[in-house]
């Protein structure tokens, strides 16, 4: 079936278009393959809005005249439409079929679930061109840049046709010392195949961060010799090594009887488990639900509103996923020990503690192209199911399958850590905020499917663009840079005290509250932080004076000299 | 009296971290004076500060020492003896009540200045000025005499201003119609609608009493604005508290017998209810690894953000009546002196920049605060100690302050680190400002002979409370805040009511780092002009070299210095050090450390002050040496 075919009223006048903050406007609506296009009917400088039809989480009808005359005069209807970025529009529409269609268009073309059939695969700006490499790095690249690494570990292409684990990229970091037979043995005693592998190794004392999913060590705790031997082959004779394992106690326990399990004591004596219970699929997912349903409410009173507030549980997520990081940041810089991270199938909150970790570890990581380089590693090329994950967004009235936003509580645990430090990011909060849309839908190629694999099947780096590539174009990446940015070396602990964490205003209430107070404050310190580039650019005419003075004091020696005299 | 304690332990409040160090107990403060040479932090507490001394049950380390301040600062010592422990507890529970305001510590407070210098100190508020400036007196309101004396009412000051119709029978007649005599004069003028925001007592109208005077007096506020046919009475209690007032010979306006008004109740709680609201706000976030869903319900439960919402709501009402319909506006509550105060204040504030600069707003607390008896020796507990008169009422208008700066950073002229030093002096009694109830009481005493101003103290280190963003074009395009009362704008506000857990603030502050871009900035274009002027001297000629940027328009401010927070650009030490000198003033500052060079920390940022987990707790056994000590944590910077 033709996308084309799903539209059955492609063109509607005299449409009224309701948005927050601005007065309604009248014009025409279109629908395409893959927008909703609506543009007022003034000739010049017409103003227009487009918007990804992916974007579209939830469509609302209501028609007056049901059951009266069709095509009566004054016969209309209102479609609410509840966007993927939390905005909602009002869309009145005259005649009542019309409506019914476009609506029914909207929520057919809105849901495909075909890869290639999505926007990506025909974004072609003029600017772009398809040739060219695809991406910001890769696992050899990782590790050509640490140099700490050479001497232990190696890139082992043992996954290069996806099967030992078909979440995985095709190439892994991993301990010279274990072949890749072993290495097949441990993926068949993981769940998914995700064997343990190298995510970070930290500059300062070569101790890194491993992550994995949970061992299938079952009711009747099997054992596997080579897993056991690749975590030895880990920590290299010293001590003490650290799982940090995302279920409650009890939970893994529990994980053992459908097949699953943990790393016991007596196998792994090398390593001490901790274990941290996170919230993980349906229920953070509501709790996005509930929060962005108690933000759209002005009505509240105080108490209302910290009431859902915390009836949500989403600070409470991002508090936990805090925690944690910080936990493993612990045992890595302050205690010099490496870390292994894991919960169940180890595609979610695994990797939110792994990379928040690395950001509070790693300078490099808190550039614009260092924290690109890490979503990309860590949750693009490390398998998170971005297309499962991102179906729906918090308004959808479909029944939730798989998705649950852990990825919107990455952005929120960074935006925190911003808050805290506000000088240590190189980003700003434009980046996040842009991360946050993109990732829900977009007209690029890098959110799209739930693995490499599946990417290599559908040919999305032949046929679509890199969103990161376009994000770093030095006049696109600009507009994300924070202008006080000071590099620092050291780990930025955040404070995880629930006083020091806040409700991310800039993703939850953009559309709700007029921030035009803080966008002109923010543009203040531009100005102020520019001015001081100017006038320090400035550096430069000041040592040009001084080297004019410096050729200056003989003379000027000379002339004291003449005073005195 | 010089106490003197060594290996004292001061715990840290959310942590499991502690430091040893020796106590001094002086005439003013109580001093504690880490023992570790390197990192010696010392932590002043002075007497007055101090809400309540509790001695715990001993333990097998020593004799634990709570004290509580009413600046939010929590210590917990523990002494080795139990003796020594009795013995500062009971010297300072003896230091800690005064019996006369002149124990006080602004009567033996001396920074160093001669008498004219302290005078000009005090002359720099002028209320009449003041009044002068909003433009009155004016062909509708005079200043009257009739207060002179105090005759009329005790805890009014000398000067109020009426309006011209309003002669003397009918002042004399309407105050003795008002509690404690409180008749309505006028507080705000605003002169672009000839609008007046007056305030006074309840009425004592009972169920039915009539004042034929104070009938006459309001009419007499109505017919000084010829914008508007009414005036609005505000009576800033919730209705079911007016009511009952009734009962007690006192009560509300009725709409029958007073022509032209429009009457209104706002529903601010009394006293009580907010000293109650405030035990469990800090109840809440004082506790111990707190959960976030703890902490959210707590923050419910104590209904303190509804409070400052109402009071919000009040002063919104107030300001859109005067300058949306031009209508004047009489506030009251029962006494006038502590839900008036914030409203008329806070409504002020919304329609008069100028009372959103540092100058201005102290001005505003001269004025609605000050001269009109707010009790400031009852609600913050300087000398008499009645508890029940104690309440948190100033503390929530610099609060209901605060929020607005949150929703419009380029507004006002200072910083929150200025709401949070005002707030720091109210209970310091080193000033002799807030001394007293009245000011009558405070001529009694002599204060302004005998004690030094705040404000003097204050504007001589403004640059400490500038806002960066601070832009006087706002103020032009923006003359009337509106601010938005939805929920979701109340916050909490971390930085006054957790100021001392260092480990709760960000580890790196916009504003400062601001504050610090805008000093260097005006220190390079000085460098530069400089070595031009130096060059011209030597005739070389350095047009090539410059485009010359012009000079901003504030060229202040240098580095803040005695931020009482997390300044980064000060070791803690230093920090704290800055913090305590507060309390001496001059003499103390000599022998401070140059505050620039030398090597940071990411303030407070270390893993053990987060207590990210169980780390310790884990392994179950206290002999892991590697996961005990734990310093070098602490990210070191050097700037």
């Amino acid at each position: 079936m033709e996308l084309s075919e799903h539209i059955k009223t492609a063109n509607v006048e005299d449409v009224t278009l309701r948005r927050p903050f601005h007065p309604a406007l009248r014009g025409t609506l279109c629908v395409t393959s893959h927008h909703l296009l609506f543009s007022d009917r003034k000739d010049e400088a017409s103003w227009q809005l487009l918007i990804l039809l992916k974007n579209i989480d939830a469509i609302e009808k209501s028609v007056e005249n049901l059951f009266g005359y069709p095509r009566a005069v004054g016969s209309s209807g209102t479609i609410t439409i509840k966007c993927k970025d939390l905005l909602v529009l009002q869309l009145e529409i005259p005649g009542m079929e019309e409506c019914l269609n476009i609506a029914s268009s909207i929520e057919a073309l809105s849901s495909l679930e075909s890869v290639t059939e999505m926007y990506p695969f025909f974004y072609r700006p003029s600017h772009l061109t398809l040739n060219g490499p695809w991406g910001l790095s890769s696992t050899e690249q990782y590790y050509k840049q640490t140099e700490r690494l050479w001497d232990r570990w190696r890139v082992s292409t043992l996954n290069s046709d996806y099967s030992v684990c078909p979440s995985y990229p095709s190439a892994v970091i991993m301990p010279r010392e274990v072949d890749d037979d072993k290495l097949i043995r441990s993926a068949r005693f993981r769940q998914g195949g995700r064997f343990p592998v190298l995510s970070y190794c930290h500059h300062r004392n070569g101790m890194v961060i491993m992550r994995s999913s949970q061992p299938l060590t079952g009711a009747n705790k099997k054992r596997c010799k080579e897993d056991e031997l690749l975590l030895q082959a880990v920590i290299d004779g010293s001590e003490l090594g650290y799982i940090i394992d995302l279920r409650s106690a009890q939970q893994a326990q529990q994980a053992r009887m459908t097949g699953g399990g943990f790393e016991s004591k007596s196998f792994y004596s090398h390593w001490k488990r901790i274990h941290r219970h996170h919230e993980r699929g349906k229920v953070v997912q509501e709790s996005l639900i509930k929060l962005v349903e108690a933000c759209s409410d002005p009505s509240h009173s105080v108490d209302r509103w910290l009431s859902k507030l915390e009836n949500s549980k989403w600070l409470s997520h991002v508090h936990s996923a805090l925690s944690t990081a910080g936990l493993v940041v612990e045992c890595v810089e302050r205690d010099g020990h490496s870390v292994l991270v894991h919960g169940s199938e180890g595609t979610d909150n695994t990797l939110l503690v792994s990379s928040l970790a690395q950001l509070i570890l790693d300078p490099a990581s808190r550039t614009v192209t260092g924290f690109l380089c890490l979503l990309e590693r860590e949750w693009i090329q490390a398998g998170h199911p971005f297309q499962q994950r991102c179906a729906h967004s918090a308004y959808s009235h479909a029944r939730l399958k798989q998705e649950c936003p852990i990825f919107l509580l990455l952005l929120d645990c960074v935006w925190q850590v911003w808050r805290q430090f506000p000088l240590a990011l190189e980003f700003s909060e434009a980046l996040l905020l842009r991360l946050a849309q993109e990732v829900y839908a977009s007209n690029y190629g890098t959110f799209l499917c739930n693995s490499e694999q599946e990417r290599c099947a559908a040919g999305v780096k032949e046929n679509t663009h890199c969103l990161f590539q376009s994000l770093l174009r030095p006049d696109i990446e600009e507009q994300y840079l924070n202008p006080l940015y000071e590099p620092t070396d050291l780990a930025i602990w955040p404070s995880v005290h629930p006083q020091s964490l806040q409700l991310w205003t800039g993703l939850f209430l953009r559309w709700t509250e007029y921030a035009q107070n803080m966008e002109e404050a923010r543009e203040e310190v531009w100005s102020i932080v520019k001015e001081h580039h100017e006038q320090a650019g400035p550096d430069r005419t000041n040592n040009t004076l001084s080297t004019h003075c410096d050729t200056l004091t003989p003379f000027e020696n000379l002339m004291d000299e003449l005073t005195i005299l | 009296l010089n106490h003197i304690v060594e290996q004292v332990k001061l715990l840290d409040r959310f942590s499991n971290k502690s430091v040893t160090g020796t106590l001094h107990l002086t005439a003013t403060h109580l001093i504690f004076v880490e023992s570790n040479s390197t990192s010696a932090q010392e932590i002043w507490i002075l007497h007055h500060h101090i809400a309540s001394v509790e001695k715990l049950s001993l333990t097998t380390s020593g004799c634990p020492l709570l004290i509580q301040c009413r600046n939010f600062r929590l210590v917990h010592f523990v002494i080795p003896r139990e003796r020594d422990c009795h013995d500062i507890y009971s010297s300072l529970l003896r230091l800690l009540r005064p019996v006369s305001y002149d124990e006080l510590y602004a009567f033996s407070y001396n920074p160093k200045q001669n008498d004219q210098q302290r005078e000009e100190g005090w002359q720099l508020i002028d209320l009449a000025a003041e009044f002068e400036r909003m433009g009155v007196p004016c062909d509708q309101w005079q200043l009257t005499d009739v207060n002179r004396e105090y005759k009329v009412c005790k805890t009014y000051p000398r000067d109020v201003y009426v309006p011209i119709t309003a002669s003397k029978p009918i002042i004399v007649g309407s105050s003795k119609f008002r509690s404690k005599g409180r008749f309505p004069v006028l507080t705000y003028f605003y002169q672009e609608k000839k609008a007046a925001v007056c305030r006074c007592s309840q009425p004592l109208s009972g169920f039915s009493a009539r004042c034929l005077e104070d009938e006459h007096m309001l009419q007499a506020i109505s017919k000084a604005n010829h914008n508007s046919r009414y005036i609005y009475v505000m009576d800033t209690r919730p209705k079911l508290n007016a009511l009952a007032n009734r009962a007690a010979g006192k009560g509300y306006e009725n709409e029958d017998n007073y022509s032209n008004i429009r009457f209104q109740f706002v529903g601010i709680e009394n006293i009580h209810v907010m000293r109650g609201s405030l035990q469990k706000l800090l109840e809440g976030v004082g506790t111990r690894s707190l959960s976030m869903t703890d902490y959210l319900v707590g923050l419910e439960n104590s209904g303190w953000l509804r409070h400052i919402k109402a009071i919000m709501d009040a002063a919104i009402f107030l300001a859109k009546a005067v300058t949306v319909e031009g209508a004047s506006v009489l506030v009251h509550c029962s006494d006038g002196w502590d839900r008036t105060a914030q409203v008329c204040a806070l409504g002020s504030l919304l329609m008069d920049p100028y009372y959103r600069t540092i100058k201005g707003f102290m001005v505003l607390i001269e004025k609605d605060w000050i001269s009109f008896g707010h009790k400031f020796a009852d609600r913050c507990d300087q000398l008499d100690p009645d508890p029940k008169e104690v309440s948190p009422i100033f503390t929530q208008f610099l609060e209901c302050v605060w929020q607005l700066t949150e929703q419009f950073p380029q507004a006002f002229e200072f910083s929150e680190w200025f709401l949070i030093q005002i707030h720091e002096h109210v209970h310091s009694c080193q000033f002799g400002n807030f001394l007293g109830n009245s000011q009558r009481q405070r001529e009694d005493l002599q204060l302004k002979e005998r004690t030094y101003s705040l404000w003097a103290h204050l504007l001589s280190e403004n640059q400490n409370y500038l806002n960066p963003l601070f832009s006087p074009s706002f103020a032009e395009s923006h003359p009337v805040l509106e601010p938005s009362t939805q929920a979701y704008h109340f916050k909490f506000w971390r930085n006054m009511y957790n100021q001392y857990d260092r480990s709760m603030h960000p580890r790196q502050s916009i504003l400062k780092h601001v504050l610090t871009l805008q000093e260097s900035n005006r220190e390079l274009e000085g460098t530069v002009q400089a070595l031009k002027t130096k060059l011209q001297k030597f005739g070389v000629n350095t047009s090539p070299l410059k485009p010359q940027t012009p000079p901003r328009e504030c060229s202040l401010p240098p580095r803040p210095q005695s931020l009482i927070l997390g300044a980064p650009l000060l070791s803690r030490k230093e920090v704290q050090q800055e913090e305590d000198e507060e309390v001496f003033g001059e003499e103390a500052r000599e022998d401070a450390p140059a505050s620039t060079g030398g090597e940071r920390t990411v303030e407070g940022s270390s893993a053990t002050e987060n207590s990210y987990g169980e780390l310790m707790g884990s392994f179950g056994s206290k002999n892991e040496p590697g996961v005990v000590t734990l310093e070098f944590g602490v990210a070191r910077m050097t700037c």
